[in-house]
Formats: structure tokens, sequence, C-alpha cells
């Protein structure tokens, strides 16, 4: 990006299209800035998934300590605010002498969050689920971890597309804290280009928020698709 | 030796004491029919014997041993026990043949496959080959019913519980559900069978054990059972539902 003009172009007089300029003239910048917003959701959300689900197992098994923890862990996380959980990644691990990009750091303080938030959504799921059906898939010899991977989770997912998909909403937002810790994502970059073009401050936001919708919608139309694909009969 | 013994099992949930000193045998080949009012501990004895309920005193044994704490061998030993639960339970995600391949495929490790061809000639035998690529919700309650046993009858039990089979049925698909239990239990197959169904029990149990208030009170075979039952509480209970 170096050489490039933040500030728009040139000055006009008037207050109306021309401040889209300031967008238009930075518009590689806004993509840098959305192409960092969509990896720090894509790898958060796919690692809190990974993470949440087995957070969830742990909750529901018939071991208490592995319960104990995993309560621990989610009430713990899920009640503290998630720019605390950045600050204790950005700056406690490095004393530790455990040092990443703070694009590493973001995505690790975002899938530490949110993993409770999926853990509970998925748990609520299981919850969901007819008890009867853990107890036929017992009965046939099935061990928890199969009755948990082969029976329970597929039909406790159905019913929680739409929360899953909610806690996959706030995630796409939530990644704007990473603007105060180094990363130059929408936010960050928005930011930047309203200290650039005091005048247009307007138009630069608008754009910031399109761009977010354009995200966030994305992944309700996926939502929507999903559950009805799953709730579909075939013949 | 027997398939399966109970010596003094006892459990409560809370103060309600639902099973109270059962001592039972079951021999290798025997159809046991386990009748009695509602609420008389007769599911939760069934439940017990492949651990479905855990118990508070008293020992179970199968095959000649006592059943093993949870875990993996536990599950093996449940592998030898087939049961069917009154809401069929089949896995409502899962097409039927999915439903029966699974345990034969993921617990004993048989091919795809032949579990498949297995599973197909299960469905012939129950007579509902033509379901295997529905979905349970798909299919009436006795049909799913009847897929309930062929999934359990797919790993080959030693042992088959049946806990109140017909109960969620409607009266015209019970006929078609006793009638796959008749034949299974004049093949040979182990039964233990919960059931309010006086006419199965009559005709296919070799015993008839009464139990009321968590009591074992009566163990007879069914013509003298039926005929002439020992204590009051099975003659005022046979007295209510022979007569309607």
């Amino acid at each position: 990006m170096a050489g490039r003009p933040e500030q728009r172009s040139e000055h006009r007089a008037d207050y109306g299209w021309s401040h889209i300029d300031a967008v238009l003239d930075n518009l590689d910048i806004f993509r840098e800035g959305f192409v960092q917003t969509l990896r720090l959701s894509l790898f958060a959300a796919v690692s809190a998934l990974i993470l949440g689900t087995g957070l969830a197992a742990m909750r529901v098994s018939p071991v208490p300590p592995l319960r104990w923890a995993g309560t621990a862990y989610v009430e713990t996380v899920r009640n503290t605010p998630l720019t605390i959980v950045f600050f204790f990644v950005v700056f406690v691990l490095p004393q530790v002498d455990i040092v990443f990009s703070y694009f590493t750091f973001a995505v690790m303080a975002l899938t530490i969050y949110h993993t409770a938030l999926v853990c509970e959504a998925v748990r609520s799921g299981v919850n969901g689920v007819d008890a009867g059906q853990a107890e036929a898939a017992r009965a046939l010899g099935l061990t928890f971890s199969q009755t948990l991977r082969l029976v329970v989770l597929p039909q406790a997912f159905r019913n929680v597309v739409q929360p899953l998909g909610s806690v996959g909403s706030a995630l796409i937002r939530n990644t704007s804290i990473a603007a105060a810790f180094g990363v130059q994502e929408l936010t960050g970059i928005s930011q930047r280009l309203t200290t650039a073009n005091p005048g247009d401050v307007v138009a630069v936001l608008l754009a910031g928020i399109v761009c977010y919708l354009v995200l966030t919608l994305s992944l309700a139309w996926a939502v929507g698709l999903t559950e009805r694909r799953l709730t579909r009969t075939p013949r | 030796m027997p398939l399966v013994t109970l010596e003094g099992v006892s459990k409560s949930f809370g103060k309600n004491r639902v099973l109270n000193d059962i001592n039972l045998t079951v021999e290798a080949g025997e159809v046991v029919c386990v009748i009695g009012p509602s609420g008389s501990g007769k599911s939760t004895l069934c439940r017990c014997v492949n651990r479905l309920e855990t118990i508070d005193e008293g020992r179970i044994t199968f095959d000649g041993r006592p059943l093993p704490a949870e875990g993996r061998e536990l599950a093996r030993m449940r592998a030898q026990v087939g049961m069917v639960f009154q809401s069929f339970n089949l896995f409502a995600h899962r097409t039927i043949l999915d439903n029966i391949t699974l345990g034969p495929r993921r617990v004993n490790g048989v091919r795809r496959a032949e579990a498949e061809e297995k599973a197909r000639a299960l469905l012939e035998r129950v007579g509902i080959a033509d379901k295997a690529d529905r979905l349970p919700r798909q299919l009436s309650g006795g049909q799913q019913q009847r897929a309930a046993i062929a999934r359990a009858l797919a790993m080959e039990p030693k042992l088959m519980l049946f806990d109140e089979p017909t109960s969620a049925l409607d009266p015209e698909m019970i006929q078609e559900v006793l009638d796959v239990m008749r034949s299974l239990a004049a093949s040979g197959m182990t039964m233990i069978v919960v059931t309010h169904e006086m006419g199965f029990a009559r005709s296919a149990a070799d015993r008839v054990v009464f139990m009321a208030d968590g009591r074992l009170l009566e163990v007879a075979p069914p013509k003298n059972f039926f005929a002439a039952p020992a204590s009051e509480r099975a003659a005022d209970f046979l007295a209510k539902v022979l007569t309607h």
C-alpha cells in the first residue's frame, strides 16, 4: 500500500456524492481489511467449532472431573469481557515466552472466547435429543464416544444450526476488537481512513458497515440453506 | 448354567423402592414374560439386566459373569444382549438400513456390504424389506418396532430384552409385532419380555413372572399361572385385565 494516497484525491466543496471518493480511492485498503476480517472469522470459527464440540462432549460425559473442567471453562470465559481475553493473550502470553503474530494472537483470543459459546449451543442441542436415542445406542454396545459421535451429535447439530449461526454472527462482529490489538481488519482500516479523511467519516463508516453486512448476511443465508437441507426428508 | 441370574436385587429411586430383593434365573432358550400392574418395577427389572439402570444391592450375572462396570467391558456385554424399547428409539437421522447395520459395523467390525446383506435379510424376516431406505419417521409404529427388533437381532444376541414393546402401538399394529416375537420365541431365542399382552404371555412364554410393588410375587408356567394364580394380588390383577 506504499505510495497510495489515503486522503481522497481532490477537495470538492459540495456535500453530495464526492464523499464516496474517500471510499473509492481506497478500495484496495478496504479489500485488505475485508480479507483480514474474513480470515480472522474463518480461522476462529473452525477452531471454536471443533474445540467447542469437544468441550460440550466433556460437559455431558459420565466422568465428573471432565464435567467440572468443562463447566469451569465455560463459566469463566463466558463471563469475561472479550477485550480482557485479548489483553490476556496479547500481553500475558509473551511474558511466558509465547510469542506469535498479532493476527495469530487475535485468532487465539477469539477462539478461546467463542469456544465457550459454541459449547453451550451444542450442549443445548445434545440435551434436545431424546434420551432414548443414546440408550438405544448404548444397548447396541456402542461406547460413550461412539454414541456421541454416531448418534447424538449428528442430531444435536440439526437442532442448533440457528444458535450456532448466531454465535458465528457474533464472532464476525467481535473480530473488530482485534483492531485495538494490532490487526488491520475492517474496523482498523476504517479508523485509519476516517483519521486521514476527517470530512468523510460517514461515508467511510458506512462502507465498513456494508462490508460487515456482506459477511453476516452471507452467513445467515448459509445457515438458512443448511437448515433446509438437514430437515428435508429423502424419499 | 443359567444365562441370566438375579440374586437379591434391590433398587430405589429416592425413597421409592422399585425393586425389592428380586431373585430370578433365566435359562438359555427360555422365554420369560414379566407381567404386573404399572409401576410394579417390571421395566426397571428389564433395564437392569443390561445395566441401563444400576442396582443398589444384589448381583446380576450374564453368561456366568457379573455385569461389568461402565466402560468397554460393559459395551461388549451389551453387544450380546438385544433390547427393544417401548418407544422404538430408532436412530431418527439414519435410514432403516443404517439403523440395522450401525451396530454390526461399529461394534463388531463387520464390513458394510456384508452388514447390509444381512440387514436386508432381517428386514425380509420381519416383513418390511421395502422400507430399507426410509427414515424411521416415515414408518408406522408397528413397522418401526419391527425394524427395531431387526436392529437388535443384527447383533446376533444371546438374549433379547423387550420393554413393553407393544404399549405405544395402535391396536391394529400390535399383532404384527407379536407375530414377529412369536416366531423369534419359536426359533429358540432367549427372551425376557415385559408386557401387558396376556395372550402373548399365555401362548409364547415358558414361564410367567408376576410383579407388584417392586416384589417378584410369582414365577410359574403360564398354564398354571393363568388357571390358578397362587397369590391374591395376582388373582386380583388377572381379574381386572382378563375380563375386559
